[in-house]
């Protein structure tokens, strides 16, 4: 047994961390804010950024709820920091729309009414923009397997894979 | 242009708000210099607190206060203050009322800074130190304690005939126990409310609510504030299933802090926390079945436990569906409670129903195998032609049209009868059906409606929509009403200035909003009518009733002359008249009461079972609906879809497991609480059949956000049975059950 009181919160003096500017890039702006280095990438988006489309379902990584895309790929942003990702292109749910023109995995989600209270939603369709990116769903099962990370309550499950089949279909990346 | 709307696949009106973002929920709205609040939780589930230190905590820079029972500022007093529109009977839970520990996770204390981050490191500073007593949350230790409550929260107990002597007539007898665990809601948007503090004092609270009118009332007789004092917001809700029936501790808590600070408070639970309150409680049922030769009943006996807390007596309708389900003479029905150290129960997706049909109907099939019959024959032989508890005939029942469709669909003819008979390599095959019913209510509610010169119209009332699809279905109640574009009509919801409308809950919205809505378009047609006639050199001067003229595609026509006709635009230019207004309620007539009004499914689900693992796949379910009249026969469908779905959860995976060693629920967060994701879910479909009703309400729904999911979980169970001839009446199964 060590020195065990050294580990005590209490013996410790509480030391907050400096804030200091952190530039990130999205939807492809640039935007500096002013944060400590214990704000996840997710509080960064809603409560710094005031992007609350993406959204917070556990904080824990296990619901897939706040996916975002980072250089293309899907993430869960409550599992990375903001400070992290400083220099990296972010596009949240806010940023796959083309002005008035939706993505195209949007429209099929409105289409398919792939969702109910639409709380999962925005992290369903950037989880679903990252696997059409990835190229690794080539199957029904397969969309299922790689959309199990995100979870809808509602259990419009059948529509979302639905929806995305469809935009596969008709040639997955059209919206690029 | 066709303004004819209901029963057409609607896509949703807010959905572009939901894929982009834009829709708003309750942690999400801006606030003038907002602090967030964070809630400790008690990590005891009985005693008291002897000691709270929070000074660490209130030393760091940037927390504002810390509020706990020992400094949190005077309330109201009595119960009565805290009780709302769900409350069952019995002293509700007061936040930070007392150093008392009445269940684990309990709220102890709010933190209160100016970022997040800051709050929760807080938090984490806060030391307590308990007085543990022993607490009691197995309720299977409770058999001998459960009590018969002195007043039901729902409905009471409805026997009828002697059952003993049923019993003894019957050639045939089955007897068994049904369990089924703790559930939680767990809506993927946890319960959050931002109070917004404006410059001037204003109050401005968004709440995760299935009422706004709910939570005014609740804060507003606690804090002593007016109804205009507190305004409550809650334009989309992210999930609830039943979780935001009751206003949950966050309100107080962020109301208390944005009081006592004058400033914006934001609290949002985690994900732990909402294993914090109410859930599905815990049964444990047992089902004797008597019965002829031929299948015929002579005798129900259901005898239920469940759980609820040790400061209310919550019940749900868990029996009474053994009493109207199937014709039989002889039915008697024990429903008793049992106080644990938990948080009281709280209504949850088809409260009742679901736990009590879901031992039920395992029962049937138990019943069909002893009786030889083909579990669908067994149902048919006992099908109940009006309600027997309560000798009234039904409003409507399709349920034979449900059976049929349904075996059709789902090719229950090709099912061989012997348990563990049929298999694909090594997988074996089970094939099972239950029949689910739910009760058809319409509240009163009260709507607006306001038609513009330039031929807008805008409803509102203050429901909400919890993903129901409230805000699709009465714009489209509305537009075909009054025979306008689906464009030109907004509905509004979710803020307590609009006008009344009861809990989103019980499925009874679409009927209830939903008449309200229709009648308001129509005392707004009898204006424009009004108008048209006494306007100068009007064809429509003879003309006497709306019997007479035709609303549709923006215009009004005379009905005996089709070339006649004048836009809405012009009739209210006509009229003089820039703005027409009406508020009306709509209350149920009263001749429901002569009736039962129940929808009704039967639900059939295939399974595969791998031999060697013990893992259950549902590969197929139809689910046939009997619910009325289907306004949006595309959210309709995801209703129901979303049932299935939850009746896979409760079948398969849904368990809050307590740690009886601390009281505690122990897998308290989505990695541990199991519920469907995408590769659970396989080959769902969806029948609706032809029911219709003048008697339930002028809209002539039934509602469909409950049935779905009534006999869902007992057709997989009763699956799994004939894939592997185990009978697991102990839910969920797991693979740990079936080796």
């Amino acid at each position: 047994m060590q020195n065990q009181a050294a580990f005590e919160i209490s013996a410790l003096q509480p030391a907050l961390p400096p804030q200091q500017a952190v530039t990130l890039k999205v939807n492809g702006q640039e935007k500096t804010i002013k944060l400590a280095p214990w704000v996840s990438l997710l509080d960064a988006l809603r409560e710094y950024l005031q992007l609350t489309g993406t959204k917070k379902g556990c904080d824990h990584g296990q619901c897939g709820a706040c996916t975002v895309l980072v250089n293309g790929k899907r993430i869960n942003s409550c599992l990375t920091l903001a400070i992290m990702e400083e220099g990296n292109e972010i596009i949240t749910i806010e940023g796959l729309a083309k002005g008035d023109e939706l993505h195209p995995l949007q429209t099929a989600f409105i289409e398919h009414d792939a969702y109910q209270c639409g709380y999962c939603t925005p992290g369903q369709i950037c989880s679903a923009v990252g696997l059409l990116a990835e190229g690794k769903a080539k199957t029904t099962a397969d969309i299922k397997e790689l959309m199990s990370g995100n979870i809808c309550r509602c259990g419009a499950y059948t529509n979302i894979v639905s929806a995305i089949e469809e935009v596969i279909q008709k040639g997955g990346q059209a919206h690029e | 242009m066709s303004t004819e709307y209901i029963g057409k696949p609607t896509s949703r009106v807010d959905g572009r708000d939901k894929v982009t973002g834009k829709a708003q929920y309750a942690a999400e709205f801006e606030a003038l210099n907002l602090t967030y609040g964070v809630v400790v939780s008690s990590t005891i589930a009985k005693g008291r607190i002897k000691a709270m230190d929070i000074s660490a905590a209130l030393q760091l820079p940037g927390v504002l206060q810390i509020f706990t029972h020992d400094n949190r500022p005077g309330l109201a007093w009595f119960d009565k203050s805290y009780q709302d529109e769900d409350s069952p009977p019995g002293a509700p839970f007061r936040p930070l009322y007392d150093e008392k520990i009445l269940f684990s996770q309990q709220p102890i204390a709010l933190v209160v800074a100016s970022t997040f981050e800051l709050a929760r490191y807080a938090a984490s500073l806060v030391k307590v130190t308990y007085e543990t007593e022993p607490h009691v949350t197995d309720l299977n230790q409770l058999r001998q304690d459960a009590y018969t409550p002195s007043k039901y929260k729902s409905a009471e107990p409805t026997p009828r005939g002697d059952a003993e002597t049923g019993l003894a007539q019957a050639a045939i007898k089955i007897e068994a126990e049904y369990n089924h665990p703790s559930e939680h809601h767990n809506p993927m948007e946890m319960h959050a409310t931002t109070v917004a503090v404006a410059e001037d004092g204003t109050l401005t609270i968004y709440d995760k609510t299935q009422s706004v009118l709910n939570s005014q009332k609740y804060i507003s007789k606690i804090f002593g504030l007016s109804t205009k004092e507190a305004r409550v917001i809650s334009p989309f809700v992210g999930g609830a299933f039943g979780s935001g029936l009751r206003p949950q501790y966050q309100l107080f808590l962020a109301m208390m802090a944005a009081l006592q600070l004058k400033r914006s408070v934001k609290v949002v639970l985690t994900r732990q926390q909402m294993f914090s309150f109410g859930h599905r409680p815990a049964t444990i049922q047992k089902l004797v079945l008597g019965a002829q030769a031929n299948g015929a009943l002579e005798a129900v006996v259901h005898e239920a436990i469940a759980e609820t807390s040790q400061f209310e007596d919550y019940s749900e309708n868990l029996v009474n569906w053994s009493a109207m389900l199937y014709k039989c003479e002889n039915v008697q029905l024990t429903h008793k409670i049992a106080k644990m150290d938990v948080y009281t129960p709280l209504d949850m997706r088809a409260p009742g129903g679901v736990s009590g049909m879901f031992a039920l109907e395992c029962a049937m099939d138990e019943l069909a195998y002893a009786t030889k019959l083909d579990p669908l024959e067994l149902r048919l032989v006992n099908y109940a032609d009006k309600d027997y508890s309560e000798d009234k005939p039904f409003s409507s029942k399709e349920l034979r049209q449900c059976y049929q469709q349904g075996a059709e669909k789902f090719g229950w003819n090709k099912r061989n009868p012997k348990p563990r008979s049929m298999r694909e390599g090594k997988e074996l095959i089970g094939m099972g059906l239950a029949t689910g019913a739910w009760e058809v209510k319409q509240k009163e509610a009260s709507a607006k409606a306001t038609l513009s010169v330039d031929g807008t119209l805008q409803v509102s009332s203050a429901t909400a929509d919890i993903g129901t699809g409230t805000y699709t279905i009465m714009t489209q109640i509305a537009a075909e009403t009054l025979g306008l574009p689906m464009e030109q009509v907004t509905f509004k919801l979710g803020d307590s200035t609009l006008p009344e409308a009861p809990l989103q809950g019980g499925s009874w919205t679409a009927a209830t909003v939903g008449s309200a809505v229709k009648q308001a378009c129509e005392a707004l047609k009898e204006k424009i009518l009004a108008g048209l006639r006494s306007a100068k050199d009007s064809p429509f001067e003879p003309v006497q009733t709306l019997e007479d003229v035709v609303f549709t595609d923006g215009r009004v026509f005379l009905k005996n002359n089709s070339e006649q006709s004048v836009s809405i635009t012009e009739a209210m230019r006509l009229a003089g008249e820039n703005v027409l207004e009406v508020t009306i309620t709509a209350k149920p007539k009263k001749n429901q009461q002569e009736y039962a009004m129940f929808s009704h499914s039967a639900v059939f689900a295939e399974v595969r079972v791998d031999e060697d693992f013990g893992t259950v796949r549902v590969s197929r379910v139809v689910s046939a609906i009997a619910g009325g009249r289907v306004i949006n026969p595309k959210t309709a469908r995801s209703q129901v879809l979303g049932g299935i779905v939850w009746g896979i959860g409760m079948a398969l995976e849904e368990e809050s497991v307590i740690d009886q060693q601390y009281g505690r629920f122990i897998n308290h967060d989505l990695a541990e609480y199991h519920v469907p994701v995408s590769a659970d879910v396989h080959d769902l479909e969806v029948i609706f059949v032809e029911e219709h009703d003048d008697i339930v309400n002028p809209i002539g729904a039934k509602g469909l956000g409950e049935i779905g999911i009534v006999g869902a979980a007992a057709a997989i169970v009763n699956a799994v049975y004939h894939a592997t001839g185990k009978r697991i009446r102990n839910l969920p199964i797991t693979l740990d059950k079936l080796l």
